[in-house]
């Protein structure tokens, strides 16, 4: 157990914080929202059904990668015939290792889920720290491979989205709500990943002299502004992906009808 | 118009020392400094407390405010209710001397251990020439008042007394980002040495440090992930090592 506040020498006060606001209900709505969020994702990345009603498919079945994909569903089927779990199981490790590495993720899930710190100047209830030098914290330094392989991710449900001006039999020159959906949910990720701390590094945070890359400074400049809103675009995209998988899902097992815009 | 504040202000030395109730009077458009220092004249002739410049400037000031790290002379009391009582301690990380008044010298050990700014070779003072597009970056961080607020509240040292040692703060941190960013420093492995001797590794970005700054720096985005980031060039990422692409 090592000394906090009070450690010999601070002044002596016992009250683990002398704070007058609710500074617990942002750490106690990042839990409740990312708790809700991670039960539907397993009971949905475990249900294997109502993943895929021509023209759409759900995002935490893209890509659909076993041979038991829905037909239509999967256009590459890289696992065959023995993977007998759901299809959603093989990918999802991916997009999750992302938000569990990103930076604004981090913030919020020390502070929610392991108290360090609850809330600035709270004392957090662990007798020892480390930080993120041993593993598995240390593992959060590979953030920019999971940021990476998530571009790969972004492509493919852009190109989700595209199709799905495509209506059941494959013809194109249709829009239906799900078209939006899928489309509105590409954008958001995007732009999740355009603000992400290792795309700004990646992309010119890791020069020294601006003047003599003027294009990656630009780029940087862009990500720049953009990263000033990374925390929204980290909820966005995470209601949005649940949401698009929600009305995959409500179309795919026959509650709503896809309502069709031509 | 002035009413009477209820106060509590923390009184006392290393030895100890306890939260003192305090009526005060309170004129319209004053600051917390403001009532300390008329604390002083009419109640606590002896109270320590440490101020200087009284406009966010200096960094002295520097206190904790109904629980939250600030500044004294930038808190204004129409922030409060009239009817809600004001506790006023000293920085809860630091030492105490007397008072509000801390031992802020841990600081000032961890500044000596940054290496200095070191220019290239075969240009003298006199002769640096860098362009503005370079230097924007560190120059966010030259609006550092040293108030050491952002020392005060990151948990790191302030709930782990023994991490001092090891743990160089956000501040200093800061520090060696801007070095590290400055077009002219030749000093090599200013990344390397944030993780190996300064701790950057404890660091776990939740933000604390920035939210306190009264410069308003983003320390966390654009200093300590940054480097965080560089730290990652040189020890997590072997595929990046393989192209040995550079930071200049």
């Amino acid at each position: 157990m090592t000394a906090g506040t009070t450690a010999p020498g601070r002044a002596q006060i016992s009250a683990r914080t002398l704070r007058t606001d609710r500074w617990w209900v942002q750490p106690a709505v990042t839990v409740a929202v990312l708790v809700a969020f991670i039960i539907y994702a397993t009971i949905r990345a475990f249900q294997n059904a109502d993943y895929y009603s021509a023209p759409y498919i759900s995002p935490f079945y893209s890509p659909c990668l076993a041979t038991n994909c829905v037909p239509g569903s999967s256009e590459v089927a890289v696992f065959g015939g023995w993977w007998a779990l759901s299809p959603a199981l093989i990918i999802l490790i991916f997009p999750l290792g992302f938000r569990l590495t990103c930076y604004y993720y981090r913030k919020a899930y020390y502070r929610g889920f392991w108290s360090s710190p609850p809330a600035c100047a709270v004392a957090e209830p662990h007798g020892k720290y480390t930080g993120e030098r041993r593993f598995p914290l240390v593992l959060n330094n590979i953030h920019r491979y999971f940021f990476y392989i998530g571009l790969i991710f972004n492509v493919i449900l852009t190109y989700d989205a595209v199709i799905a001006f495509r209506d059941s039999t494959g013809a194109w020159g249709h829009m239906g709500l799900g078209t939006l959906v899928l489309l509105a949910n590409a954008t958001l990720l995007w732009l999740y990943s355009a603000s992400c701390h290792s795309c700004r590094h990646v992309m010119g945070g890791r020069l020294t002299h601006f003047s003599k890359h003027p294009v990656r400074y630009k780029a940087w400049t862009l990500v720049s502004k953009l990263n000033t809103r990374h925390m929204f675009f980290a909820w966005a995209s995470l209601i949005g992906v649940a949401l698009a998988d929600l009305y995959v899902a409500l179309v795919a097992g026959g509650t709503i009808t896809d309502l069709r815009f031509f | 118009m002035g009413y009477k504040a209820k106060f509590k202000v923390w009184r006392g030395d290393a030895e100890g020392g306890d939260l003192q109730d305090f009526t005060v009077e309170v004129n319209e458009g004053e600051v917390v400094l403001d009532v300390i220092h008329r604390l002083q004249a009419t109640q606590a002739p002896d109270m320590a407390v440490r101020w200087n410049c009284k406009a966010g400037k200096c960094g002295s000031c520097s206190a904790e405010i109904n629980g939250r790290p600030r500044l004294m002379c930038m808190t204004r009391m129409s922030v409060f209710s009239e009817d809600e009582t004001v506790t006023v301690t000293p920085m809860r990380t630091f030492p105490v001397i007397r008072d509000l008044v801390t031992d802020v010298s841990y600081n000032y050990e961890k500044a000596r251990e940054v290496p200095a700014f070191a220019p290239p070779e075969g240009v003298a003072p006199g002769e640096y020439r860098m362009e503005q597009v370079d230097v924007e970056r560190s120059q966010e961080f030259r609006k550092c008042i040293e108030c050491f607020l952002c020392q005060n509240t990151c948990h790191v040292v302030r709930d782990h007394e023994d991490n001092k040692t090891n743990f160089s703060g956000p501040r200093f941190l800061m520090r060696i980002a801007e070095l590290d960013m400055h077009p002219l420093d030749a000093h090599e492995n200013r990344a390397q040495e944030a993780k190996t001797d300064h701790g950057l590794g404890f660091c776990n970005i939740t933000k604390c440090c920035t939210e306190v700054c009264p410069e308003h720096i983003k320390i966390t985005d654009n200093a300590l992930i940054p480097m965080k980031e560089r730290v990652a060039d040189h020890y997590y990422d072997p595929i990046l090592r393989l192209f040995k692409r550079t930071n200049k």
